[in-house]
């Protein structure tokens, strides 16, 4: 998929992603020329095809996690299907970012099959960031960031 | 007068999505995975209630036996079977660095299947639209065959057994999935029916050029008549591996085992 600016005749360039959170997408692309910006929206149909594939339009700063579409999609999954103790301190060699207590309520309501993969993208992307705290709004602002659809 | 519009191939430009390029990564990090694995071998029949998953795990069975490094990759998503047959108890899936370890089988088989992930007696279900289920759900489950493949530590292994749903789909994905063709191990049972069903899922495999090991025929001396192994047998050009009784013995799986690593 790819835009171009029919006028200046050049190929528009990502901007900027918004998961409104009722299944659909917006992406953000603005041409390096005139500047004119213009908004891609997908149905939950069309963002549900993209997310099937496993890739994320604009892209993503993080590796993805072992089983990211499996973990993330599957709704029946065990709630002890894994340990992801060992892994709860994320990449990256800065200091483990804390929780505020409004985080660890949000993040106590995903379930426990993805909840331990969901923590580890949230630390990484602080940890990437220096973030010291992870709260509510830097999930939200990861989410858009990062195409967390439902995270 | 219409406008002069540059196609989707004559825009060039790097764009910050990249999805082609996350896609080549996908593609790499199975290669990678797989690197250490000698050879995948598709276990394949184009029918159901042949016993794909009996045979699979009866012959992984024997090639440790035998000293073989042997991996199962459970690919049959919406009913799987092979940690039972392998007598793989339920338990968490640990992380070993970036991939998942594999669960090991008492006699030292690694598997992964669904069958670990899902709660019991659950179907696999995906988040997603309510309506429409069908354009995105072969999609999904493509990229959960993808992600068995990549992010599953299997290690050093002689061969990567990969149990197929019945129908051809699943080897399709598979095929595209790796950089070179699986080899293909037949199971039919004797009946004329199975022996079509079998039929084109070989010829699939074909067409994909895959490379044809042989067939296995189950269910050998019970209800089922036919000669449906002969009939395949000649009509690919591959051998009989084996002809597997109602209860077979370990030694009847120790055979199959050597005719398969003779293959090789």
């Amino acid at each position: 998929m790819k835009f171009l600016c029919v006028e200046c005749d050049r190929q528009m360039q990502f901007e900027e992603r918004q998961l409104p959170g009722d299944g659909t997408l917006a992406a953000a692309f603005r041409c390096p020329a005139c500047g004119r910006t213009v908004a891609l929206l997908t149905n939950p149909m069309e963002t549900q095809l993209v997310a099937s594939l496993g890739v994320k339009i604009g892209g993503t700063t993080i590796e993805p996690q072992p089983m990211e579409t499996v973990r993330g999609m599957v709704t029946t999954g065990r709630d002890d299907a894994f340990d992801d103790g060992k892994g709860e301190t994320g990449t990256g060699k800065s200091p483990r970012p804390a929780w505020s207590p409004e985080a660890q309520e949000r993040l106590a309501r995903v379930p426990n099959f993805v909840r331990g993969m969901v923590k580890r993208i949230y630390l990484d992307y602080a940890k990437e960031r220096g973030i010291a705290e992870i709260t509510p709004a830097i999930m939200d602002t990861a989410r858009t960031e990062l195409g967390l659809e439902e995270m | 007068m219409p406008l002069n519009i540059r196609t989707y191939r004559d825009l060039t430009e790097a764009d910050r999505s990249g999805l082609v390029d996350q896609i080549v990564a996908q593609r790499r990090r199975v290669a990678d995975r797989l690197a250490t694995v000698r050879r995948v071998l598709a276990v394949l029949s184009g029918k159901g209630g042949v016993g794909k998953s009996f045979v699979t795990a009866g012959l992984a069975r024997a090639l440790v036996r035998g000293g073989r490094a042997t991996g199962v990759l459970d690919a049959d998503f919406n009913g799987p079977t092979i940690p039972s047959l392998l007598d793989l108890p339920v338990a968490r899936s640990t992380f070993h660095d970036d991939a998942i370890e594999p669960a090991m089988s008492p006699e030292g088989v690694r598997c992964f299947s669904m069958a670990l992930l899902l709660e019991d007696g659950r179907p696999l279900a995906f988040r997603g639209p309510e309506t429409e289920g069908h354009v995105w759900r072969e999609t999904l489950e493509a990229a959960a065959l993808r992600e068995f493949l990549a992010d599953v530590a299997w290690g050093t292994l002689d061969q990567l057994l990969v149990d197929l749903p019945p129908g051809v789909q699943r080897f399709q994905e598979l095929t595209e999935l790796l950089a070179v063709p699986p080899a293909v191990l037949a199971v039919t049972i004797p009946t004329a029916e199975s022996r079509d069903a079998v039929r084109r899922a070989l010829h699939g495999a074909v067409e994909r050029k895959a490379r044809l090991l042989g067939v296995v025929e189950n269910m050998v001396g019970g209800p089922f008549t036919g000669s449906a192994a002969d009939e395949l047998a000649a009509e690919f050009g591959i051998p009989v591996l084996a002809r597997i009784p109602w209860h077979p013995t370990p030694d009847v799986w120790d055979a199959i085992a050597l005719s398969v690593r003779s293959t090789s």
